[in-house]
């Protein structure tokens, strides 16, 4: 049952622990949300800096139209509500990084209401996690400790950088289901183009929220709505892996049974990960962080865009990853799993599809799944430098679907395209090695004949066990070099030994 | 010689073009004033060398023809206006040698139509005050005087180095900046014409910000046609504005002729005020009846929510700049008071760095904007608001402009009213709802008082009727014939 | 509502304005005063009245998505930090910064 999932056990009883998530997502965009400063990744210190990201006196913001577009067409792709009215509020608090002392982010009132997502664990089990809101605001520049012994260095690159804080609910239940969640998130925004999800760059961080209450606690939760049958929540900031919320999930769930269990109680804090030593700790900068003093920032207007805009972005939306794990169950005939594991990156998914169109799906993807992306993984290679293009792959299922190879010899093939071979139509390798499976009945049946012949003791044997015929099957292929076909070799040894 | 600086700018422009004199013997001649004049303490910076060059390039494009709309005017700008390459300071000890490498859009403007600037007018710091007097530099002083004393008087604020340096001719017309009456309680102050335009007319682009939803910029000048020319030249549309308005901008100027006759004029009965000098009332009067003459009709109208506007605004407008000052931390510009934990040094500065007005104004607007105070303060203050909007929108459905007093008293000493910040706020009272309506406002020399200080009239129109503003306007000053000048006792 | 000593200092704090403990006093007194005066507006009936968000009644503005050139782009860092108390290649330098 859903409600009493992934108990943890302690000394006292049993807990459940209650995720949540706030997923900071830089948007794709050649300017900032505010200014027309670039907006892109690894510039000197201050290059990236317009007079109003470093809140020059008597600098105004104008928004920029692609980041408004861009965030409907997340909310559109998160399944959620979009908002014809929101509003930009100031979010007041000092720190080096924040030049202007305020955040521009949207409070009350955000672009994207409610929404939901369908996450999948594995081959049996996809949860749904809701969406409470998406909003935008600015991102904050960035305070490098590590210079001078007593001294902070500030970069304002960051610093007006559009952003999308996407808010789930908390839906999620364990480590697993956070860290799935997280990765799903970051598949749709790469699909819809609106977040390039380089975690290492900082494009993708997340806020986790975690609480832990007693087993039983979260099923009353769900049904009043009412927060205080979950426990006090802590919130680790800035978590910029897969992994990382993987082991902040499971960390802050241990830590704070333990702290319970000891009869203590858990302060609603903000905390951080140390990616080193895989444990939170609590931040010190924040003193008086629950005062922001949100209030309309009087130098924007109301946000409003109209229901024809939503309706373009709409209609111009990419096929989304849950759509096309659909179609490819639909139209392949895949397992949803593997439909899934296709799809969980976009540019997979369409070598998939390279290769599926026309021939048998089944085959290709499991052609594509295991060999290629098991080389890929080995040789830590990106889909688009993959040695084997789509095309040649293609061309190789082409030869097992018409029967010129086997499926062991097409391996063999695989490995010579990979090296001695590399770049050489699969069709000319097969030709010129050889390898050409043989399908001659006349050839077949005399390798067979020669075999049944020399061994009358297995002749003897198979006619009570039918299958030692295996034996006889194994025999043909080395004598034929492994290049006869096995279905043929089947049925010709059936024949001659009266199997049928 | 004739005294080039007590022309006003129409008499400038076709002097200018006659040749009867050059760009540069005026802006020459308004240095030495001004240089006269430090006793003043109108200007907090010259910038003679600037002006000189302006001056000499504007004297070029008249000898061959390419003069623009201000070719040549030397104007006074208010410290609160970012102009590139030259100091700006607001005021305060915060922005400490602060060198904008941007110039404003207003000033932009005015140096697109051929402006000389003279230097940087003094104000009230980062313009909080009504009266001069929270200056980092110190109080401008009035150069009116009561009548046989030699009292410092105020000239009003916050944009008092503006009224003081037009009144005292030490520039020709001056930019100023108007958050709750601080161009026209000034301009009141000193017999001078300011004018507070439609929310977004001008753009507040390189303004240094104060309140944002109430700040306009606006001019001050001699009279009123010399406002309206100004006025051309500052607004409008800034698309690095998001709150400017796009809406072609009128030659002012031409909206002067044509009369009131026709016209509609409100007399709101709620700024009649208990203990106001009757001068003033009677000043009111003698206007509504002057423009009654030149065939107004004069009708009695009511705002019931007036006298909420003054508290509305005390909280608005401090919980704007409570946020809008909070980039002064020491960090990217301005003073910094070391200290090893960043945030002491964020206190440290700031304590030193801010007046004393301006740190009770950042505290009231932190405390209403703080947890478990929003609602009951400025969300509160926020709807009142938009009553009080609303209410204007609705009496300008049956007048075309209403009448009011400009300020509730003549100029007033130094000293006299800052003990008590809630007096000093007061002066405002007849200037603060347009701001919060976002509507234009103009106030014009009106008469003297007993004691020879000078009173002001306010005409406020609705949203975008500055044209119709500025026809009551020259009507009334034409009506009123007021040529008083101050005695140049500062020389 | 009126303020206490704590909040005074409270106030002060989240402004980020050192005040000594001899002022509290008086600067309790100051914004009581004003604070006070502001308490009249608890009169005006609100009842269904929409806050006002903003002065002009127009769709805002909105910039296309190009780099700029000028004050509102980058390229410009000497300008960033021309005006800074404390700088270091283009890097602002502040007092160290405790996460």
């Amino acid at each position: 049952m859903a409600e009493t999932r992934n108990l943890l056990r302690g000394e006292t009883g049993d807990w459940e622990v209650v995720i949540g998530m706030e997923v900071h997502a830089q948007v794709t965009s050649n300017s900032k949300l505010f200014s027309g400063a670039p907006a892109t990744y690894g510039a000197g210190p201050n290059e990236n800096v317009s007079l109003v990201d470093a809140a020059m006196p008597g600098m105004l913001p104008v928004i920029n139209a692609y980041c408004v577009e861009q965030a409907v067409r997340t909310g559109l792709g998160l399944n959620a509500k979009i908002n014809l009215w929101s509003r930009f509020d100031r979010k007041n608090y000092f720190y080096p990084d924040l030049p202007q002392g305020y955040q521009i982010s949207q409070y009350e009132f955000p672009i994207v209401g409610e929404g939901t997502i369908e996450v999948e664990l594995d081959a049996e089990r996809t949860i749904e996690v809701g969406i409470e809101r998406l909003h935008l605001e600015q991102d904050a520049g960035k305070s490098i400790h590590d210079l001078a012994p007593r001294e902070s260095y500030v970069d304002l690159n960051r610093s007006g950088v559009a952003l999308m804080e996407i808010v789930s609910k908390p839906h999620m239940r364990s480590a697993e289901e956070a860290s799935a969640y997280f990765s799903k998130l970051r598949t749709i925004l790469r699909y819809l183009g609106t977040c390039d999800g380089n975690m290492d760059q900082g494009s993708m961080r997340a806020d986790v929220n975690v609480s832990v209450c007693r087993a039983g606690n979260y099923a009353k939760f769900l049904e009043s709505g009412d927060f205080s049958h979950l426990g006090t929540r802590t919130e680790t900031k800035n978590v910029n892996s897969i992994r990382f919320v993987r082991q902040v999930v499971d960390y802050e769930a241990r830590r704070q049974i333990q702290v319970l269990e000891a009869g203590g109680s858990i302060d609603q804090e903000t905390r951080l990960f140390d990616v080193k030593s895989g444990e939170t700790r609590t931040m010190r900068s924040k003193e008086d962080a629950h005062d922001y003093r949100y209030f309309p920032d009087p130098d924007l207007l109301p946000l409003t865009i109209t229901q024809e805009a939503v309706d373009n972005i709409r209609a111009e939306l990419p096929e989304l990853p849950d759509a096309k794990k659909h179609r490819f169950v639909g139209v392949y005939g895949l397992s949803a799993y593997d439909a899934s594991v296709l799809v969980m990156d976009k540019d997979k998914a369409d070598y998939f599809e390279r290769v599926a169109g026309g021939r048998d799906g089944k085959l290709a993807s499991s052609w594509v799944t295991t060999e290629l992306f098991g080389l890929l993984n080995k040789t830590n290679t990106n889909i688009l430098e993959s040695p084997v293009t789509a095309d040649q792959l293609g061309a190789l299922i082409d030869l097992i679907q018409d029967q010129t190879i086997s499926g062991k010899i097409a391996k063999q093939v695989f490995e010579l395209m990979l090296t001695e071979d590399a770049g050489k139509d699969p069709k000319d390798i097969v030709e010129a090695r050889g390898l050409k499976q043989v399908t001659d009945t006349g050839a077949l049946e005399a390798a067979a004949d020669k075999i049944i012949a020399e061994n009358p003791e297995q002749v003897a044997k198979v006619k009570d066990k039918p299958k030692a015929l295996g034996w006889f099957v194994g025999q043909v292929m080395k004598e034929t070099g492994g290049k006869a076909n096995p279905q043929a070799v089947n049925a010709i040894l059936k024949q001659k030994l009266g199997l049928e | 010689m004739t005294d080039l600086t007590a022309k006003t700018i129409t008499e400038l422009r076709s002097g200018l073009s006659a040749k009867e004199f050059s760009a540069e013997e005026v802006t020459k001649a308004y240095l030495q004033s001004a240089e006269d004049a430090s006793e003043l303490n109108a200007y907090v910076r010259l910038t003679p060398e600037h002006a000189v060059e302006q001056a000499k390039v504007s004297d070029r494009r008249i000898a061959d023809g390419s003069a623009r709309p201000l070719e040549g005017i030397p104007l006074g700008i208010k410290d609160l206006f970012c102009t590139k390459g030259i100091e700006t300071n607001a005021a305060s000890k915060i922005l400490k040698d602060f060198r904008p490498v941007y110039e404003s859009t207003v000033t932009s403007n005015l140096l697109r139509d051929g402006a000389v600037f003279l230097g940087k007018l003094n104000l009230d710091e980062f313009a909080m005050g009504s009266s001069n007097e929270t200056s980092a530099y110190g109080p401008v002083i009035n150069p009116w005087r009561r009548a046989g004393e030699d009292t410092k008087l105020s000239p009003g604020g916050s944009s008092g180095g503006s009224s003081t340096a037009v009144a005292a001719h030490l520039c020709a017309a001056a930019t100023a900046t108007d958050t709750g009456g601080s161009i026209r309680q000034p301009a009141a102050l000193t017999a001078t014409v300011g004018i507070k335009p439609t929310y977004g007319r001008c753009s507040r682009w390189g303004i240094v910000a104060f309140a944002s939803s109430l700040d306009q910029a606006g001019p001050i000048a001699r009279d009123v046609r010399d406002s309206a020319i100004m006025l051309t030249s500052m607004a409008g549309h800034d698309p690095e504005d998001s709150t400017s308005i796009e809406r072609p901008v009128p030659d002012y100027e031409k909206a002067l002729e044509g009369g009131v006759k026709g016209m509609k004029i409100g007399i709101p009965k709620e700024y009649r005020l208990d203990g106001m000098p009757s001068e003033i009332d009677e000043l009111w009067q003698k206007g509504a009846k002057l423009l009654e003459e030149q065939g107004a009709e004069i009708v009695e109208v009511s705002l019931p929510l007036t006298k909420y506007a003054l508290p509305v605004y005390y909280i608005v407008a401090p919980a704007e700049a409570s946020s809008n000052l909070a980039r002064y931390d020491g960090v990217k510009y301005g003073l910094r008071v070391h200290d090893d934990d960043i945030h002491e040094m964020y206190r440290k500065t700031r304590a030193e760095g801010f007046g004393r007005e301006v740190q009770r104004r950042l505290m009231i607007g932190t405390y209403v904007l703080s947890a478990g105070y929003y609602d009951a303060y400025y969300l509160r203050a926020q709807k009142v608001r938009k009553k009080i909007a609303n209410e204007m929108a609705s009496v300008f459905q049956d007048v075309d402009l209403l009448l009011t007093p400009s300020s509730p008293s003549a100029a007033f000493g130094l000293g006299e009213k800052s003990t008590d910040p809630v007096e000093m706020y007061l002066n405002d009272v007849f200037t603060v709802t347009a701001n919060l309506a976002g509507t234009p406002g103009i106030s014009l020399p009106a008469g003297l008082d007993g004691q020879g200080l000078p009173l002001g009239l306010q005409l406020l129109a609705p949203a975008f009727g500055e044209e119709q503003m500025l026809r009551g306007a020259y009507a009334l000053e034409e009506a009123i014939g007021f040529d008083a000048q101050p005695s140049k006792w500062w020389k | 509502m009126s303020l206490d000593d704590a909040t005074v200092k409270k106030v002060a704090n989240l402004a980020r304005i050192a005040i000594r403990d001899e002022d509290v006093p008086h600067l309790k007194e100051e914004l009581n005063g004003i604070l006070g005066w502001i308490e009249q507006l608890q009169e005006v009936d609100i009842e269904g009245v929409e806050a006002m968000t903003s002065v002009v009644e127009t769709d805002i503005p909105m910039r296309t998505d190009i780099t700029a050139d000028g004050p509102t782009g980058g390229g410009q860092p000497e300008n960033i930090v021309a005006n800074a108390p404390k700088t270091e290649d283009h890097f602002f330098v502040v007092p160290k910064v405790v996460e």
